[in-house]
């Protein structure tokens, strides 16, 4: 199984993809399209917004002149309904519910991109020396990732955020570094047991026995065969780091009001919901939920297609490389994968 | 198991002493943070020492781990109770409200994860995932405010929050604290009916959310199973389909679902601090986010340390189970 030469892996790799039904292309590449859309409007919120996140005022062409010649603001109408002008409404501080979901974009991709470089910087060089040297190093950072992979996530997240509340200034910065606290484990683990199987490989004891430092071994050759596991991983990371975002935003530890953020918009949004005005609650919060699903549905399908051959590859480590494993092994370390994925979410 | 066994008190240390020097690093003492500008500096030393802060910091380490081995979770600053007091109070509220959330999420999702597996790449199949993923991506308070909107606001049916109707004389009524239950025991129709319709909204929207999670593992496992030799030799002894798959298939689908349960209780305390806070519903997690917000570091590392410990013996106990349910799985 794991002898096979490259044109049938790569076949092997894609055979999902092209066994799938028209459904469930159809459903990743739905997937793909929400997530550009997204993207779109986080890279050219500042074109696409038509007013400011805390914009309440606007000029109006050919307005009368105030005495020192600036032009008299017109003001943004209180909880306006959707409509024209309007499209989502306007909230109780005269704020567009369109351009704050538009600004809300930005800082979702902003903390997706920014945790997952907090996570990825800790936890593959940790992954890469933890299963590279082994022993009681190895043990050790093990125990310590699981220990903080048991944890619940959001509440992870919280304490992080309530902590670095005292040092750094509430922001996007600390609000990804809080998020990203929580994926490091994910990012240690897959990339530890994937050095452990790359290790063995015949290219690597060809560089040590050539005599390269452990440095040159991991830079150079160990590093680019695990990395591919990381696109995987982030894709499946970072649907569940929007949502934890989210959360993070509606319990007050986010970014700060009156910095646009989809779940803090929901949050200021509870007594407008009491007295009537759905809209704004509703937009930002059907936001966060189409951006989740279209990365959801970008992570399975991207899983559903590179995963059995990172099955293949070995797993825990457990199963001697070049031994063929048997069934039950393989079977074993699938249900594995499951559960791990299964605490992000995304099978 | 030993192995396992020994694990559990290890990951324990490690999550209790990164909790320890995570709230400790920050700047000021619990009662200094909590307290200061609201008692003169005098009645804060006091407090301080009363509560052993001028301890140096290893003597208040040690404290605190010998505590949470003999069940005391610490002191708040800003309740007069102690955590214990806290938790032993909240706490039925919060456990009502995540296994009625579980038991719900276990039901739809074995029902449409199955069906989903069974009939492959149907409509329905398709329409079960997408239902799966869409309840998953949708933010927990966002479905309850929705939820509130619908069934509260406009349609008059069900509570906004809390747990129980203020016509309700809890005072007298409590047993266990678990309202269900103490409604069931007291004998009493109308107390058990104001508790379920209490229950229900929260309840719904935090089971939907892990639902979306169940729903998928079910169907992956299911499929995985249906492709097994066994199914297939079975299906080639002429066993009826509904036979295979309830008889033969099911249950070693259902092995994983387990591992899953432990797995999204750690999903569900998260989802549950959450859903208590969008339901003012008076759990724990609705009491974390007030002890945060006031800034009492000494009841949040409490609270904390309890979901800490609760997890960790629950990850423990399904993993007892786990060797129960699949004789493969031997430690």
């Amino acid at each position: 199984m794991s002898r096979k030469a490259g044109p049938s892996r790569l076949e092997h790799a894609l055979r999902p993809w092209r066994r799938a039904n028209r459904m469930a292309r159809w459903l990743v590449i739905a997937g793909t399209v929400i997530t550009l859309v997204f993207a779109v409007l986080a890279v050219f919120a500042d074109q696409i917004a038509p007013y400011g996140q805390d914009q309440y005022r606007y000029e109006v062409a050919g307005a009368p002149v105030d005495d020192d010649g600036d032009p008299v603001l017109e003001s943004i109408p209180r909880r306006a309904e959707p409509g024209a002008g309007f499209p989502f409404g306007t909230t109780s501080a005269r704020f567009d519910v369109f351009s704050r979901i538009v600004h809300g974009a930005r800082v979702a991709f902003g903390v997706v991109v920014l945790s997952t470089v907090v996570a990825m910087g800790i936890g593959v060089p940790l992954g890469l020396i933890s299963g590279y040297r082994g022993g009681r190093v190895d043990r050790l950072l093990v125990l310590v990732m699981d220990a903080v992979y048991v944890f619940p996530p959001l509440l992870l997240a919280i304490i992080a955020a309530f902590v670095l509340k005292e040092y750094l200034d509430p922001g996007l910065p600390s609000a990804a570094v809080a998020v990203g606290a929580v994926y490091i484990p994910q990012y240690f683990r897959v990339i530890r047991n994937h050095t452990l199987s790359v290790k063995q490989e015949p290219f690597v004891e060809a560089a040590r026995s050539l005599g390269a430092p452990p440095r040159t071994i991991l830079g150079r050759y160990v590093f680019f065969n695990v990395v591919q596991s990381v696109p995987v991983i982030f894709t499946l990371n970072a649907a569940d780091a929007v949502l934890t975002l989210a959360g993070l935003g509606f319990l007050g530890y986010g970014v700060p009001y009156p910095q646009a953020e989809w779940g803090l918009d929901v949050s200021r949004a509870i007594s407008d919901v009491v007295s009537g005005f759905w809209w704004t609650a509703f937009f930002p919060g059907l936001a966060i939920t189409l951006l989740v699903t279209g990365l959801t549905l970008v992570g399975e399908g991207l899983n559903d297609i590179v995963n059995p051959l990172l099955r293949v590859r070995g797993y825990t480590g457990k199963v001697p490389a070049r031994k063929e494993p048997t069934a039950e092994a393989t079977r074993e370390s699938d249900d594995e994968d499951i559960t791990d994925l299964a605490k992000t979410g995304v099978v | 198991m030993l192995g396992r066994l020994a694990l559990a008190p290890v990951f324990l240390f490690i999550i209790l002493t990164t909790l320890f020097v995570l709230l400790r690093v920050l700047p000021g003492d619990p009662v200094t943070a909590a307290l200061a500008g609201r008692l003169s500096p005098a009645q804060i030393e006091e407090r301080r020492q009363a509560s052993g802060l001028d301890e140096p910091i290893y003597v208040q380490y040690l404290d605190y781990l010998t505590g949470v081995v003999r069940g005391d979770f610490g002191n708040a600053v800003t309740d007069p109770r102690a955590v214990t007091e806290i938790v032993l109070d909240l706490f039925p509220a919060t456990f009502e409200l995540t296994v009625f959330a579980m038991v719900l999420a276990v039901t739809l999702g074995v029902v449409l994860g199955a069906f989903g597996a069974r009939h492959r790449d149907d409509p329905l199949d398709v329409g079960g995932r997408m239902f799966g993923i869409l309840v998953y991506a949708a933010p927990v308070f966002w479905t309850g405010i929705l939820a509130q909107l619908v069934f509260a606001n406009r349609l008059n049916l069900l509570p906004t929050g809390n747990r129980i109707g203020a016509r309700v004389p809890i005072g007298d009524l409590e047993i266990t604290g678990f309202y269900l239950v103490d409604a069931v025991l007291r004998t009493n129709g109308e107390f058990f009916v104001d508790a379920l319709t209490h229950l229900i909204l929260p309840g719904i929207t935090l089971g939907l959310v892990i639902s979306g999670v169940f729903i998928r593992i079910v169907r992956v496992n299911m499929l995985q199973t249906l492709r097994a030799d066994y199914v297939e030799s079975a299906r080639a002894r002429g066993v009826g389909d509904s036979r295979v798959l309830f008889r033969h298939a099911f249950k070693n689908a259902l092995v994983p679902v387990v591992t899953i349960m432990g797995l999204q209780f750690a999903l569900l305390l998260g989802g549950a601090i959450l859903t208590e806070t969008t339901f003012s519903w008076p759990g724990l997690g609705s009491a974390l986010v007030d002890f945060l917000n006031r800034r009492d570091y000494a009841a949040v590392q409490g609270i904390v340390t309890f979901f800490a410990v609760l997890v960790v013996i629950v990850s423990l106990l399904i993993d007892f189970v786990n060797g129960l349910v699949d004789p493969r799985v031997r430690y």
